[in-house]
């Protein structure tokens, strides 16, 4: 008998505001501990919230991205628990009435499309960090982080497997970078996930979940839920039951452990926050952010399919990030506007042939370097347009292909321009027919006898013919020239 | 000198008949002589009072005074006052000095306002006779072996004894009247978001408003011009074009609607109050006013529900005093949650504990919705109950409190008792309306007698209007308490 496994996730994506949510002070990361917490991070007394506009216009970003609904009026709420790094011994939250509610996005995995439903989104605010270490038995509290904005998303129950929850968080944190209300720095905690995990048999009620607290990466959160899906099922198949708890995953042990039971659950003792008056959207506030909005993802793919041909796959490559399909655009763009003819033919290519051969270069060379170096796309040496100048050289023969690539490799390890490193490498290729024929006729004259061999079939030897005249070209023969004259001479 | 208003103060300043510097010794002289006995005050600093004054004889100099410059004016303790400690009457904040001003300390400081000291205050402003103080109670002027009423019970005494021209004082939920009516001064609690809550230290943050206590509606208008006025660092602040409250000072009250709630002068009110206010009211008739009979049915209901809401906010707000970040700690513990319980068992008092285990319960998982989420409702039916009579009259009137002021020690042990001082004042908080104390005559043991006026949602110049032409025309207010 099989299992089915159960998912939802709630994802806390830091709103990249410039100041915290309920107050002026720096969000900044990484600065000396304590050195952005004014009065009201502190909490002392008598300092009351004031609400970050900025934070509530990336939380409807967000749910005009995820088609959600935006409340024409929401309500902030303490959730009240006492902890050292949370100075007013409550956390600002939303409760009964989010923010965003009803959203839903779509995910890819495999070839098979599927839609995760988005339950609701709400603000809140961060709590400091508590620091264990260097402390000497003592607990060091940096109140930097409280009051930094979060955006909670939470999900319907909708994923399947362990594969399918890292696709929906892997889309959501393109999203959220895409429409530029997060920097999705896992490694700072900008973007971190707990993962509710059940498993039922196939048709059956739910069952009881535990959550896996604090993933930050998109590794562990697959790490956790795998183990705690076979942790889960091993435990019901030898006749156990599974107590709804909160669990951390060991990273170390590759192992979740236990927090807390829901006996051990706090009561947070919600109640509207009389310090914050109920938040209201107006339609008109909700159309100018909607007017901010870029292109989405899934737009830009159906539209690089339907103008560009591109396969669906290529088409979710490009579009990993908004910095990646600006490059692309970019550079299709400048091939474009230049109208760059061919060798053989003064017609312009289409804009399908221009993007396929941009993609080819984005998905290929850019990538693969990018890769090598760990660097992403928004930090790439070569700007789009100068790969279009690379590709245009390509296009009307001035160089070969692989001449293309020593010139992307010059251009990306010591900047230039392409014409100039053509001309400083004298890669500039052959393309003059009647000295490739020339060439060609002296290569034929000279090996008489492997003329014969390929004439009587074996066809190998054409790789020998195209060595030998390259060689001869010096390596600059336009090698589809070189090819076409070649087959023709020998078949001849 | 000591029994001159505001405006006379201002004027013989700007006359240069005293300086502030001298007029601030004067005040310093005889809070040491009597403040002994009265522990209306717990900080005083006088080299601080007397740099503000210095500046202020400055400003006076150059001809660059408002009407407060130079006057000495006393801060209730849940002030913060950058530099100045500031306890909100509680061991937990006995080491708390802020360094920050909360905005009415901040206003009274553009206005040249002379910082005279900061008053003694029940715990968190928990209390109704200022014997819940960590710094002892307040005894009340006129007979001091009796209360001074509170939470304002310092500033209430302060004023009383012309220990200072005027003061500052905070009510949710009688703090500023029910005291000012006990020590038989003005006090005026503004409509709910007239003067910004920033950095008065919280105790249930829908009901705290601050507000001037004076020793008449004249001087009330001229500290709530200073007071008033949009704060963008309280988002429950506001937004208003400027007023003027002493603009309808001297408008006659012909023709002026006043209502008398019947529930207010029913079964509970003290022989002697009721003789006084209803004294007052005839003297309002004789000014011109008409009297009309209301009725606020659910305001019997108000301190039920006061006492689910504001501990409910209250046990929220004390959160923060968990001795990590500043404040009493205790001083051995052996984790961090018995760092928790200790500090706070030991840093607040037994009516804080009270109401913050009042409030926890009530917002408990299976008790809300019986308790907060019904509180809430019936506190809009209660402000509906106002809305209704307003149609009716301009201002209602009865009495602040049901008697005039009690024995030190004599309600101690019975916390419903010393609610149920509240029970005329508490309604308006839960509406968010503006209401004030006058003095309006002596009870049976030559003990003030205060008389309430709640205006409607920004009725203040109204009520002030109402206050002052019953002080021209009475003298209860000028009284002195004698023998000190």
């Amino acid at each position: 008998m099989t299992w089915e496994i159960v998912i939802g996730l709630e994802v806390h994506a830091q709103l990249s505001t410039s100041s915290k949510i309920f107050c002026g002070a720096s969000t900044a990361f990484g600065a000396e501990p304590n050195t952005q917490a004014d009065a009201v991070s502190l909490a002392l007394p008598g300092v009351l919230p004031v609400l970050n506009k900025g934070a509530v216009e990336r939380a409807i970003k967000f749910g005009l991205a995820t088609g959600a609904h935006i409340a024409p009026r929401s309500v902030f709420a303490r959730k009240n628990y006492f902890y050292p790094d949370l100075p007013k011994g409550y956390q600002i939250s939303q409760f009964d009435l989010p923010v965003v509610g009803n959203g839903q996005i779509t995910i890819q995995v495999g070839d098979k499309e599927k839609v995760v439903r988005i339950t609701r989104a709400h603000l809140e605010e961060d709590a400091g960090k508590s620091l264990h270490e260097d402390f000497h038995g003592m607990t060091g509290i940096d109140l930097n982080r409280a009051g930094t904005p979060l955006l909670e998303i939470v999900s319907e129950p909708d994923m399947r497997s362990a594969a399918e929850a890292v696709a929906y968080a892997k889309t959501l944190h393109t999203l959220v970078r895409w429409i530029g209300i997060c920097d999705g720095n896992m490694q700072e905690g900008s973007f971190r996930c707990d993962a509710n995990v059940s498993v039922r048999r196939p048709g059956a009620p739910l069952g009881t979940r535990r959550e896996i607290k604090n993933l930050n990466s998109f590794r562990f959160l697959e790490q956790a839920i795998d183990y705690e899906v076979h942790w889960q099922i091993d435990t019901l198949e030898n006749g156990g039951t599974i107590q709804q708890a909160t669990v951390l995953f060991d990273p170390d042990k590759g192992e979740t452990r236990m927090m807390r039971t829901k006996e051990e659950a706090h009561d947070y003792r919600y109640f509207p926050d009389p310090d914050l008056l109920p938040l209201n959207i107006s339609e008109e506030w909700k159309e100018q952010v909607r007017a901010t909005l870029p292109e989405l993802p899934q737009a830009k793919q159906a539209r690089y399919v339907a103008n560009y041909a591109l396969s669906p796959s290529d088409a979710g490559a490009l579009t990993a990030s908004r910095e990646m399909a600006d490059f692309f655009e970019g550079s299709v763009k400048s091939l474009l506007s230049q109208g760059i003819g061919t060798l053989t033919s003064s017609a312009i290519p289409s804009a399908e042939a221009y993007a396929a051969q941009v993609c080819n270069w984005v998905t290929g060379e850019v990538s693969a370097q990018l890769n090598r170096e760990g660097l992403d796309i928004a930090q790439c040496p070569i700007k789009p347009e100068q790969l279009g100048d690379i590709l245009k050289r390509i296009t009307d023969g001035t160089i070969s292909n692989s001449g293309a690539k020593e010139v992307f490799r010059t251009m990306w390890a010591e900047g230039g321009d392409a014409d100039a490193i053509i001309e400083a490498k004298d890669l500039k290729q052959n393309s003059d027919a009647g000295a490739i024929e020339a060439l060609v006729d002296e290569i034929i004259a000279a090996n008489a006898e492997k003329v014969a061999e390929y004439r009587s079939g074996k066809d190998k030897l054409f790789g020998f013919f195209v060595g030998l005249a390259m060689k001869a070209s010096k390596g600059k023969a336009n090698p589809a020239q070189l090819n076409d004259i070649l087959k023709r001479k020998l078949n001849g | 000198m000591f029994n001159s208003t505001l405006r006379q103060l201002g004027a013989a300043l700007r006359a240069k008949e005293i300086s502030s510097v001298e007029l601030t010794q004067l005040y310093l002289n005889r809070i040491a002589r009597l403040n002994p006995a009265l522990n209306a005050y717990i900080t005083l600093d006088a080299e601080k009072s007397l740099a503000q004054a210095r500046a202020a004889d400055e400003r006076l100099a150059d001809g660059d005074a408002s009407d407060l410059t130079g006057i000495p004016i006393a801060q209730k303790d849940i002030f913060c006052a950058k530099g100045w400690l500031t306890t909100c009457g509680s061991k937990m904040l006995h080491n708390f000095v802020s360094p920050y001003d909360a905005h009415v300390i901040a206003r009274f400081n553009d206005a040249g306002a002379v910082n005279l000291g900061k008053t003694n205050m029940d715990e968190f402003a928990m209390g109704s006779s200022n014997e819940t103080s960590h710094y002892g109670a307040v005894k009340n002027p006129w007979d001091t072996a009796r209360v001074p009423g509170g939470s304002s019970g310092g500033t209430a005494a302060a004023v009383a004894a012309r220990l200072c021209a005027a003061a500052t004082g905070t009510d949710t939920g009688g703090s500023i009247r029910q005291p000012a009516a006990l020590c038989g001064i003005s006090g005026l609690k503004p409509t709910y978001g007239v003067v910004s809550r920033y950095g008065m230290i919280a105790f249930a943050s829908s009901l705290d408003q601050a507000g001037p206590m004076g020793r008449s509606a004249e001087d009330l208008a001229l500290l709530l011009n200073t007071m008033a006025g949009f704060d963008e660092r309280d988002s429950t602040s506001l937004q208003r074009d400027k007023e003027d409250y002493a603009r309808d000072l001297n408008k006659p009250l012909n023709g002026l609607r006043i209502g008398l709630p019947q529930e207010f002068f029913a079964a509970g009110l003290g022989s002697d109050v009721a003789q006084a206010v209803e004294a007052a009211i005839a003297e309002y008739k004789k000014l011109g006013a008409v009297i009309v009979d209301i009725s606020l049915p659910n305001s019997r209901l108000s301190v039920p529900v006061y006492y689910v809401l504001a501990p409910a906010e209250a046990s929220s707000n004390l959160s923060r005093f968990d001795g990590v970040r500043y404040g009493y700690r205790a001083p051995d513990y052996t984790d961090l949650t018995d760092m928790y319980e200790k500090s706070r068992a030991q840093g607040f008092g037994a009516e804080v504990k009270r109401r913050i285990m009042i409030g926890t319960y009530v917002l408990s998982h299976g008790y809300y919705d019986a308790y907060y989420l019904q509180a809430q409702k019936i506190r809009r039916l209660i402000a509906q109950d106002f809305t209704e009579a307003f149609r009716q009259c301009d201002v209602i009137m009865g009495p602040t409190a049901p008697s005039t002021a009690f024995k030190l020690g004599e309600k101690g042990d019975d916390p419903v008792q010393m609610y149920l001082s509240d029970i005329y004042t508490i309604a308006v908080n839960l509406a968010g309306l503006p209401g004030m104390s006058i003095p309006c005559g002596f009870g049976a043991n030559n003990m003030p007698v205060g008389l309430q006026i709640i205006g409607n949602y920004f009725g203040e110049a109204r009520m002030l209007n109402a206050a002052h032409q019953y002080q021209l025309a009475t003298d209860w207010h000028s009284r002195a308490p004698q023998g000190l």
